[in-house]
């Protein structure tokens, strides 16, 4: 029998190591998986890789995360955002490495990575210097750049509805990075509002399949990590 | 602080209308975040444009109203927004296939320097203390067919954005195909800048002056000449 839920986020995260590469979903706020972060703060993991849009917002979430030394590198697309002082300050002291890289290259590098592809060619950057250090080649008159696939070993992501087997459905524009990141990580650990028995969900509708997950946590409530900054919230 | 008197151009809401003047029904339209945003509020009656916004919406209306707002329906400026009838939703990597793969017909970018061969530098002003960011900039310019740009003609302090050759970090090579701003509409063209369209109130003189590039008068030129 095929069951994937997992009691608590600190039993679902407990699986992150010591320099593992993790991809949190969420593109600011929205679907930020914040209590599976809070958890992976808890579990006390260092020398972590993140792969994430942003860099979080005051000091709760993915910036809680930063700001207790247990991220090297970011890998992202957009390091700063209005509420943002923890990684542009470690950044700035040169405590925090910083990979940028273009929305939509770091999105296809998930996608092939979850897909098996090693690298691919894109123009997005030829000519800047996002270029710099990468190989280029020219298809019918058009120059490219060769972008490698990203994996990780977890990534942490939010659902709407998620059932035993790992079927998933999104709210709106939190679905963002999560069907990718979910296909790129060896362990994909999700938090869903609503956990169903299997059957509930409509194949239809079914955003991400169960395949591309390994644990689902029952999150009924979750924060909004607007709300937490605003409340002065500092975790831990 | 103004190193030359500044002419009357149109204000932002009026270049906004302009911009949404020159945007056909059924196209699909990102708009960058800041200024291009605006033309959302100045789409003509009749016309039904599709607004993509790169974090998986197509389809994106205008602000909720107060107190309906969804923390997990929000535009890529990561303001909240309302999703129109026929709108969907969508993970980053189809979003970005919309754009990369040449499926949006048009995209609305600010700029920091545009050149004369259509270069254009939007993303950072290269200071050292500055944390780089670049967000979905470079996709979308070197994806969607047409980039126009929409922009005060010239900085706060009044030099030129108009450019032979940037100085900033470039976004993308020869990307850009128009340019709105206060006080004309102008073509990037083989020969370089070509005027289309001066504001009202505005001469063609006092455009050149405040480009740093030469300008070809495109109004009275004929197809055959």
């Amino acid at each position: 029998m095929i069951d994937k839920r997992v009691a608590s986020p600190f039993e679902a995260v407990r699986t992150v190591r010591d320099c593992d590469t993790v991809m949190i979903g969420g593109f600011g706020e929205a679907g930020s998986p914040i209590e599976l972060i809070h958890a992976l703060v808890d579990t006390g993991a260092r020398g972590l890789t993140v792969v994430n849009n942003n860099t979080g917002s005051g000091e709760v979430g993915l910036a809680a995360l930063i700001k207790n030394g247990q991220v090297d590198k970011m890998i992202c697309s957009y390091p700063r955002s209005a509420n943002s002082t923890v990684f542009p300050d470690l950044y700035r002291a040169g405590k925090i490495k910083l990979e940028l890289v273009p929305q939509g290259t770091l999105a296809e590098r998930i996608r092939a990575g979850g897909a098996g592809i090693a690298a691919f060619y894109t123009p997005t950057a030829v000519g800047t210097d996002l270029e710099v250090g990468k190989e280029r080649r020219d298809f019918n008159g058009r120059t490219y750049v060769l972008e490698q696939g990203l994996t990780a070993d977890v990534a942490l992501i939010k659902a709407r509805i998620a059932d035993w087997h790992g079927n998933l459905i999104y709210n709106k524009t939190a679905r963002n990075f999560a069907p990718i990141m979910a296909t790129a990580a060896k362990t994909t650990v999700v938090q869903a509002e609503i956990v169903a028995s299997p059957g509930a969900l409509d194949p239809e509708c079914v955003v991400t399949p169960g395949i591309f997950v390994n644990s689902v946590v029952p999150v009924a409530t979750p924060a909004h990590e607007s709300a937490l900054v605003e409340s002065g919230m500092i975790y831990p | 602080m103004t190193n030359k008197e500044s002419p009357i151009g149109l204000s932002r809401n009026q270049m906004a209308e302009r911009a949404a003047r020159d945007i056909p029904d059924g196209a699909y339209v990102n708009l960058g975040i800041g200024m291009p945003e605006m033309i959302a509020q100045h789409i003509p009656r009749g016309r039904e444009i599709i607004l993509h916004t790169e974090n998986g919406l197509l389809g994106m209306g205008p602000s909720p109203e107060p107190g309906k707002g969804d923390s997990e329906l929000i535009n890529a400026g990561k303001r909240q927004v309302t999703a129109l009838a026929g709108a969907s939703y969508f993970n980053h990597a189809d979003s970005f296939a919309m754009i990369r793969g040449g499926h949006l017909d048009l995209c609305v970018l600010g700029a920091l320097e545009v050149a004369s061969n259509g270069d254009l530098a939007n993303w950072s002003t290269g200071d050292e203390d500055a944390i780089p960011a670049v967000g979905g900039a470079m996709d979308l310019v070197s994806g969607i067919r047409a980039v126009y740009v929409m922009t005060s003609h010239c900085t706060r302090s009044g030099e030129p954005k108009l450019v032979e050759s940037c100085t900033y970090p470039l976004t993308g090579i020869g990307v850009v195909n128009r340019i709105y701003t206060d006080l004309a509409i102008i073509e990037v063209t083989d020969e370089g800048f070509k005027l289309v369209e001066l504001s009202p109130g505005i001469s063609f003189d006092a455009v050149v002056e405040r480009t740093a590039a030469p300008l070809v008068d495109g109004r009275t030129e004929t197809e055959d000449e």
